[in-house]
């Protein structure tokens, strides 16, 4: 099914969705409606123009692909499913996602995977292909963060204060990361081949929407960054 | 550093009878029986005087009375803040407290009279005439409407449906009990009212109690996922705790395991962070995105509330939450319980309900826009006397987890952040949470409930009053008694005598 939604607001956008008997349906005309998807499950939606904030928040399932930019908070607290944005996404993205999987073509903004968790067969994945913000994998609790710098501008793969609190799950940049600074709590070193085998599934799984070899990107030199344990506060307090 | 422990072990000796249940009752491992010399012996200095032993003593052979070896007395370094200096200077470490705010702190409530009929409005007595406590929260509609066929149009905003103007607030399961959430549930239900599962996720065992069930989203997300969010009759985002406003919260790893890791869908071990912001609202608009996107996953069919703590610009805050699209405010008042905080932060951040709850009613209605908003407050509320008060000054319900707790056998002995409650309310060790028996629990706590309905009425009735509704915002029944000219402007209420 094909919708044109630019004369729809997210609530009116979300019915039809939700109405729709048809598994597959494309929305046109997208212009930033928020909460695309919220909750839902057994659908795949692909989307022209801007998707709004909050995009696929709570998803259940459901595959979103958005064949342009995103705005923040896209998959906040995803369970399940796969959003894949061709372009650029905002803030806050996946925060708290504990399934699924986030694949970004271009850059994402501050606070990327702030947040993610894991929980026994669930370990959700971010895949950005450009460069991330700030704060990138905030309070990270669990799951596999991938950031691959594929654009070519000058920036730094990451921008300031990556892996603040964080105290479970993977971090990898394509980078040797000469010049970042992470916090005390966490380790960061080269990454083995048996860790980039890992993750290889996953760069395949990005060529595959967005194009390349993922025999070029795996060939460079990769950092991992893991929390030295999962209670990083624990010495901080004393019973009064 | 050593001192003399706070508390004494007076054991009757003639009385001991070496039953030894007081050793076994102890999780604290205070009492231990001595082969040699056939006697039961104590090291107070692990007491918490939480009253267990003593409780549970056959000849009342045992009792714990506070020391009288107390350092120097000095009324600006009590022997309480000299000890803290202590503690702070052997571990470097941050004084970590729980339960509500224990200082001598003004308790507004105890300051404040309800009026009663004489001669001129007859009281109403309720054993003979009905009287309604039932309150209904949510987005009220500001005027009504007809539909295009003259008859009147009667959709509602989603509304909870409360018996009485009381609700248990919200406790996590971790921080208490799988036993103490069962009793909560089956009480919530029986009364017709609801509880709160506070940030811990909602066992698979309780979803058949979501009719009576709030559920909570914090900052950290644990165990927020689609069937969680449909499972309760309402969302509750907070925001903030009266006992900690402006942090967060953080379980131990020791206590995420088994099924409380298994509901906060989290590993066993790892901490449960809940960071102090939720770092995508920055802005009432960033509120009012979350709360919409709660509403667009629930297809609009639950109330949102949105909690936080009471502190100095509620008024302007609680606007703010009125305007988000949130259903209710819940206000929690900085006597409110905690499971563990910060000691410092219990003890000096944010301020009373009462004067808290008085300013945003009136704040909503000078704006206009109290009917956007039901306002729920909590912080101590400890008796239908302080709920027919909070009512009167504004309140729609009150939310109570103290003195649920009370109920449940909980004897304030502010060790909950140590998991080793006696009572089997604040811990997860499975020979401690199976002490409180919910079956018993759950009625105690339908009775504490029925109680206070009966002397919700009663107060009601004395004044004339026959229903909640008459009764919400009624600050003309309530005068203050000892109170400053300013404390009675912000309460909105007359002194004694006026």
């Amino acid at each position: 099914m094909e919708m044109d939604v630019s004369q729809l607001g997210f609530q009116e956008l979300n019915n039809e969705l939700r109405a729709s008997a048809d598994e597959n349906i494309t929305l046109k005309g997208c212009i930033g409606q928020r909460f695309i998807g919220a909750g839902m499950s057994g659908k795949n939606i692909s989307i022209y123009g801007i998707a709004g904030n909050a995009l696929g928040a709570y998803l259940n399932g459901s595959v979103i692909e958005s064949f342009g930019n995103a705005q923040d908070a896209v998959g906040d607290t995803m369970n399940e499913g796969r959003i894949i944005v061709h372009g650029n996404i905002g803030d806050a993205a996946g925060y708290a996602m504990r399934g699924g999987k986030i694949f970004v073509q271009g850059d994402a903004g501050y606070r990327a995977g702030i947040h993610m968790k894991e929980y026994q067969e669930k370990v959700p994945v971010m895949v950005i292909g450009g460069k991330a913000g700030s704060f990138l994998g905030e309070y990270q609790a669990g799951g596999n963060i991938i950031v691959l710098g594929l654009n070519q501008d000058e920036r730094a793969i990451v921008s300031n204060f990556p892996c603040y609190g964080m105290h479970g799950g993977k971090l990898f940049l394509r980078s040797e990361c000469e010049g970042i600074h992470f916090p005390h709590q966490v380790s960061h070193r080269p990454a083995t081949s048996e860790e980039l085998q890992e993750i290889r599934v996953h760069v395949e799984e990005y060529c595959q929407y967005f194009g390349g070899s993922a025999d070029e990107i795996m060939n460079a030199a990769f950092t991992i960054v893991t929390p030295d344990g999962k209670n990083p506060y624990k010495q901080m307090y004393v019973a009064n | 550093m050593n001192f003399y422990p706070e508390f004494e072990v007076v054991r009757n000796d003639s009385r001991c009878v070496r039953c030894r249940v007081c050793e076994r009752q102890c999780a604290n491992e205070v009492h231990w029986y001595d082969e040699d010399g056939k006697i039961l012996l104590s090291d107070e200095s692990k007491c918490v005087n939480c009253q267990r032993c003593v409780s549970l003593c056959p000849t009342r052979a045992l009792k714990i009375v506070k020391s009288d070896c107390r350092l120097r007395e000095n009324a600006n370094y009590s022997d309480q803040t000299i000890k803290e200096i202590y503690r702070q200077a052997e571990t470097g470490g941050v004084l970590l407290s729980s339960m509500g705010n224990p200082n001598p702190l003004p308790v507004y409530w105890d300051k404040i009279l309800i009026n009663a009929s004489q001669v001129t409005n007859p009281p109403i007595d309720p054993l003979r005439e009905p009287m309604e406590t039932k309150v209904f929260l949510g987005k009220k509609p500001e005027k009504i409407s007809r539909n295009e066929d003259g008859t009147l149009n009667t959709e509602l905003p989603p509304q909870l449906s409360l018996t009485m103007p009381v609700m248990f607030s919200a406790m996590s399961y971790g921080s208490i009990s799988y036993n103490a959430h069962a009793s909560l549930a089956r009480a919530a239900e029986k009364l017709g009212i609801y509880y709160n599962t506070g940030e811990g996720g909602l066992h698979e065992d309780f979803y058949r109690f979501g009719k009576n069930t709030i559920v909570q989203v914090a900052s950290g997300r644990f165990g927020v996922h689609k069937d969680y969010l449909e499972a309760g009759a309402a969302i509750e985002i907070k925001m903030g705790q009266g006992a900690k406003p402006g942090i967060g919260g953080h379980l131990p790893g020791t206590k995420a395991v088994g099924d409380v890791s298994k509901t906060r869908m989290i590993p066993e071990g790892s901490d449960a962070i809940s960071p102090a912001p939720h770092h995508d609202i920055y802005s009432i608009e960033d509120l009012r995105q979350l709360v919409f996107s709660l509403k667009e996953a629930t297809e609009y069919r639950l109330p949102v509330i949105v909690k936080v703590a009471a502190v100095h610009n509620i008024a302007a805050i609680a606007s703010g939450i009125a305007r988000s699209g949130a259903d209710i405010i819940a206000i929690d008042g900085f006597r409110g319980g905690t499971g563990a905080a910060p000691t410092r932060i219990r003890d000096n951040v944010g301020i009373p309900i009462e004067l808290a709850l008085a300013a945003v009613d009136k704040r909503l209605r000078d704006e206009g826009i109290r009917n956007n908003v039901s306002i729920v407050c909590g912080g101590s509320i400890r008796s239908a006397s302080d709920v027919v008060k909070a009512i009167a000054l504004g309140a729609d319900a009150c939310y109570v987890a103290t003195a649920a707790c009370l109920a449940m056998g909980c004897h304030l002995c502010r060790s909950c952040h140590t998991g080793k409650c006696n009572w089997g309310i604040a811990t997860q060790r499975p020979d401690l949470v199976k002490r409180l028996n919910p079956e018993i629990g759950y009625k105690r706590l339908v009775n504490l409930m029925d109680a206070w309905r009966h002397e919700i009425k009663e107060l009601m009735g004395g004044m004339g009053i026959n229903s909640i509704e008459a009764l919400r915002g009624n600050r003309l029944m309530l005068r203050g008694v000892g109170l400053t000219e300013k404390e009675l402007e912000i309460l909105g209420i007359g002194h004694a005598g006026e």
